[in-house]
């Protein structure tokens, strides 16, 4: 029965079956009643991990070292149990950041970096490349061994067979083929794949299935159940001995540690993995179910190994058969040839699971991380005139799938030969266990930067390729062993496998020592004394905070730039369609309560970040920023600006302090303002009394000149004794009009500051005799007598004669005019007191009431004001007087009581002796 | 008969050209010099017409002019304002408190003349 042909048949029916499941949960993707979205088909997904390693070669581990093949299973068994922490944390990261690959993820978290997903695709796909051999050669070797049957035989040495001639290279082919048809059909905005995540769950059972079968078939139909194989182990000492966990394992505690520490980084870090149940996952919650069914399946599929192992030993002579081949060789040997197809589809299962994810994984970020990001910044004006890009995307796509496959092909024929399956796998785990610092460190530690990530990653994978890649093309007779022997160029020192001496670890452990020594080390350094941009430290918060924040917004906080609607519609179209662009454009509005396209959408910072969000999730964070940037004139904001924005927010609180304090300083300026102008308008209304009195003033004396002056020329009759008073009246009013306004004048000039002050010395003895004559003539007609009383000498003061002598005259002519006819007695009095002279001028008439005291010295006012007699005066000589005296630092009063006559006073300060000008010789 | 007219100013020279131009013109003439005078010769004598000066002690014209337009028994009696002060607000406020007229100081002689008797229906 196992024909050729029938064994090809039934592997294409197979795949057959895969892809028609693929193609079934696509469509009831695209009619919106998704299949995968449970949990049970989310978990299965996951164990993609378990490929044609864990089918044929935990066996062949087991043969030889015994249950030293565990922990590449304790490992991811542990992990999951932090998953919970950390899983979760890198899931939330990647929806709100529409993060499409390990090497997006990484790249964007590092300040969307376009060389660092470059190189983290790089490494990934050259340290997948012996994983892919690894599959490639189970398939082919089983397939070769199946042919034999019934006889066992082993396949032969890998490059004797021609290429073309060889299993392998067709397989890789088909492998390719089938990728292609699985993976590339159309463009995902978010990357999911859904028909390819139902057919892996579906394989995971297929696989399960079939190990659980010859497992069963192994322990129950060759030997009599577990009781029976364990005993009859024991009794092998060689067997015995590999039952004990520690002794039976190379290199004792470290290789555990150290295996299980790598299968650890290889459940999240593996590029297949991290597609299944980072990008491929639709819902935070199924993770809940994944912990603890994933280790379920573990369990499950672990169960028979050592009773298979074990099984092969005893049954095989030894070093007949490959262990590797256990599971397909005992049921051949006892003829279950249905067994044995079941568990050949069994292996192809579990390998070409691998070889999908792995290689559609490891596309994704070739085409968005490596070729994309060179392409749009070599041939950036020719690709921005292309509408549609999708096909570009896609050719690129199956362009690396091919290339991966053949380059595994490549590996597989090169050194393919050189270790066990388990080797090989665990070289391609040691590779991806250099992106734990820089994933596990950007979620945790806000501090990494690019540039520390970048030497992290390089120091580690050149440590890897050292110490690791290098040997197995040694071994395999591609470089000189005496390269591994004695070191490069003979230093011994350098030995790949003994690194600066450290010796008595198998290869794996000293390899992982060395290489996450030089990946943290660098990574650490690095970081700790670089600076970072404003681009790293913006998505540094983002990721590190990403529980913290509240939603997708959080991106655009810091953003700065001016862009057009149109010009993002136009670029995302390019990448997802007008139908993905639309329905995102939709998506946007709705949630802001509009309709595209009827209402308008503002291109603010929001927006733009939206689009790039989305566009991140066709072609990668780091291409997604090119793009945004071409089509946005923005404005590199940086970390300066950025700070500045966030103390703005800061510096209003103490501004709108300040601003308190000013509208308080505001209202006390106003409240001035306001008396100010009181006092202005009190001064103008005064202005306007003293304008408006002095006119009437000047009017009073004009109209009886006017009146007697018309009597006079109308009527020449009138009799000479009327006429003459007549004239009287007109000459004395003239006089009086005269009087009053020069002394308008004269205190206009004094007011307004503009008199001529002279400062000369004066002899006030002089000043009051030469006042005393002046009025001598009037008293003598009215009878008063004026008595001086001086000293014999006084000092001079410095001052204006003039004025002095009118202030005194003034005086002196009110005292006359007070006193009563015949009897009235004036004295004056100067006398000096404490640096100052004083002139008293007393007279005896009726004296002056408290409240004319009051008003004699303002303007127009007189004693008198009441009486039925009008005095005559102007009512501006006391004004003008105070004026004068206080021009010369003096004072000007008055003390008297009603009967008892009134005594004005005046002082004058007197200056010191050099102090006074003589006047000019008369 | 001749019309009566009272002269109500505090300034004397002034009282005496208008007591002789008012003589001459043929009016009886009496004199007050003070507001509270001015009120009582008014009621005592009730002259046909009043030349009433607003700067007096003890009772300005205004008042005087206010108080006299109150009065039913004297509202016959014609009162002209006779002020220094120009403003046009002065001379609304008169006429608004009832005067039949306002002239500003200095007067034409003439003029005043022709105004009284225009006033009094005299024709001279």
């Amino acid at each position: 029965m196992l024909q050729g042909w029938v064994i090809v048949l039934t592997s294409f029916a197979y795949l057959g079956l895969l892809f028609a499941i693929a193609f079934y949960a696509d469509q009831r993707a695209d009619a919106g009643r998704s299949i995968i979205a449970s949990p049970y088909v989310y978990s299965l997904s996951l164990a993609v991990y378990a490929t044609a390693w864990t089918f044929y070669g935990s066996v062949g581990r087991a043969a030889s070292d015994g249950v030293g093949f565990l922990p590449i299973y304790i490992g991811p068994t542990l992990m999951i149990a932090l998953w919970w922490v950390v899983m979760r944390k890198i899931l939330r990261i990647s929806k709100q950041n529409r993060i499409t690959s390990l090497a997006d993820f990484i790249a964007s978290r590092y300040g969307k970096s376009a060389l660092l997903g470059g190189v983290v695709t790089v490494i990934a796909v050259i340290g997948i490349l012996p994983y892919i051999s690894l599959q490639l050669k189970a398939i082919s070797s089983s397939f070769t061994i199946v042919l034999q049957y019934p006889q066992i035989i082993m396949p032969g040495k890998v490059d004797a067979v021609p290429v073309l001639q060889d299993t392998a290279f067709w397989v890789a082919l088909i492998l390719a083929a089938f990728t292609i048809a699985f993976g590339t059909r159309h463009l995902d905005a978010a990357e999911h794949h859904e028909g390819m995540v139902a057919a892996i769950a579906f394989e995971s059972l297929v696989k399960l299935l079939a190990f659980l079968a010859v497992g069963a078939f192994v322990t129950f139909g060759i030997y009599n159940g577990f009781g029976d194989l364990f005993g009859r182990a024991a009794g092998d000492p060689k067997l015995n001995a590999m039952m004990t966990p520690l002794d039976g394992v190379a290199g004792g505690y470290a290789s555990w540690v150290w295996l299980t520490i790598l299968s650890m980084m290889a459940i999240m870090f593996l590029p297949r993995q991290f597609q299944v149940t980072v990008i491929e996952n639709v819902n935070e919650k199924h993770l809940n179910k994944a912990i603890w069914l994933f280790p379920l399946y573990m369990l499950a599929i672990n169960i028979f190994v050592l009773p298979i192992a074990f099984g092969g030993l005893l049954h095989f002579p030894e070093g007949t058969v490959d262990a590797d081949t256990f599971v397909l060789t005992l049921p051949m040997s006892e003829k279950q040839e249905l067994l044995a197809l079941l568990v050949f589809i069994g292996g192809l299962s579990a390998a070409t699971g691998m070889v999908i994810v792995e290689t559609i994984a490891l596309s994704t970020m070739v085409c968005n991380d490596l070729v994309m990001p060179v392409l749009l910044r070599l041939q950036r004006l020719r690709l921005n005139e292309r509408s549609d890009l999708t096909g570009l995307l896609l050719g690129i796509r199956r362009g690396a799938i091919v290339g991966i496959l053949l380059l595994g092909y490549l590996y597989f024929r090169l050194a393919g030969e050189a270790y066990a399956l388990v080797s090989i796998g665990l070289i391609s785990f040691a590779a991806v266990a250099q992106f734990a610092p820089v994933v596990l460190g950007g979620i945790f530690w806000k501090g990494g930067t690019r540039l520390g990530a970048l030497a992290g990653l390089s120091a580690g994978f050149a440590v890897w390729l050292y110490t690791l890649l290098l040997p197995a093309l040694a071994r395999s007779d591609w470089l000189p062993i005496r390269f591994i022997e004695d070191g490069p160029f003979g230093i011994a020192l350098l030995k790949p496998l003994e690194l600066f001496g450290l010796t008595g670890l198998d290869q794996i452990t000293h390899a992982m020592i060395w290489s996450m020594l030089a990946n943290i080390g660098a990574y650490l350094a690095v970081s700790v004394w670089g600076t970072r941009s404003a681009d790293e430290h913006r998505q540094a918060s983002l990721f590190v905070d990403v529980f913290g924040q509240a939603g997708e917004a959080g991106g655009a906080r810091f953003w700065r730039g001016t862009a057009s609607v149109p010009d993002l519609y136009n670029v995302l179209a390019r990448f997802l369609g007008s139908a993905g662009a639309d329905s995102a454009f939709n998506d946007y509005a709705g949630a802001r309560g509009l309709t595209w396209p009827s209402d308008p959408l503002i291109a603010d910072a929001d927006f733009v970040h939206f689009v790039e969000v989305q566009l991140a999730g066709a072609i990668g964070a780091a291409s997604a920023r090119i793009m945004i940037a071409s089509v946005v004139k923005e404005e590199a904001l940086t970390l300066d600006e950025v700070r500045a924005i966030v103390d703005e927010a800061s510096q209003v609180v103490a501004y709108s302090h300040r601003l308190e304090q000013k509208s308080r300083e505001l209202e006390a300026a106003t409240t001035e303002l306001r008396a100010a102008n009181e006092r202005l308008k009190e001064l103008d209304r005064l202005k306007d009394e003293f304008v408006s009195t002095v006119t009437h003033e000047l009017r009073t004396p004009l109209t009886s000149i006017r009146a007697f002056s018309e009597i006079l020329r109308e009527d020449p009759n009138v009799d000479a004794a009327q006429r003459r008073k007549f004239l009287e009246i007109i000459t004395k009013e003239t006089e009086r009009l005269t009087r009053l306004i020069n002394q308008v004048l004269d205190l206009s000039k004094i007011e307004s500051g503009k008199a001529d002050w002279q400062e000369l010395r004066v002899d006030m003895r002089e000043v009051i005799s030469d006042t005393v004559s002046a009025m001598d003539q009037l008293c003598q007609e009215r009878g008063i007598q004026i008595e001086t009383r001086v000293p014999e000498r006084v000092p001079p003061v410095s001052g204006d004669v003039d004025r002095i002598i009118q202030v005194m005259l003034n005086l002196l002519s009110n005292a006359v005019k007070f006193c009563e006819a015949g009897r009235g007695r004036i004295e004056i009095a100067l006398s000096e007191r404490g640096g100052r002279l004083r002139v008293d001028v007393r007279d005896n008439g009726p004296g002056i009431s408290a409240e004319d005291q009051a008003i004699i010295f303002d303007k127009f006012r007189q004693a008198g004001d009441t009486l039925t007699n009008k005095p005559q005066g102007t009512g501006l000589g006391l004004h003008i007087c105070r004026h004068i005296i206080a021009h010369h630092g003096g004072e000007l009063w008055v003390e008297s009581r009603p009967g008892a006559g009134a005594c004005f006073s005046f002082t004058l300060p007197i200056q010191p002796a050099d102090a006074i000008v003589l006047p000019a010789a008369a | 008969m001749g019309k009566q007219v009272l002269i109500a100013d505090d300034e004397p020279n002034i009282v005496t050209a208008l007591e002789f131009l008012l003589q001459r013109n043929g009016y009886e003439v009496s004199i007050a010099r003070n507001g509270d005078e001015a009120l009582k010769l008014i009621e005592q004598n009730r002259p046909d017409l009043v030349l009433l000066d607003v700067m007096m002690p003890l009772r300005s014209g205004y008042e005087v002019c206010q108080m006299v337009r109150a009065r039913e028994d004297l509202r016959h009696i014609k009162i002209v304002v006779l002020t220094a002060k120009g403003r046009p607000a002065d001379a609304n406020k008169g006429l608004a408190l009832g005067a039949d007229l306002y002239i500003t100081k200095p007067f034409s002689n003439r003029e005043l003349i022709a105004k009284i008797n225009g006033l009094l229906d005299v024709h001279s």
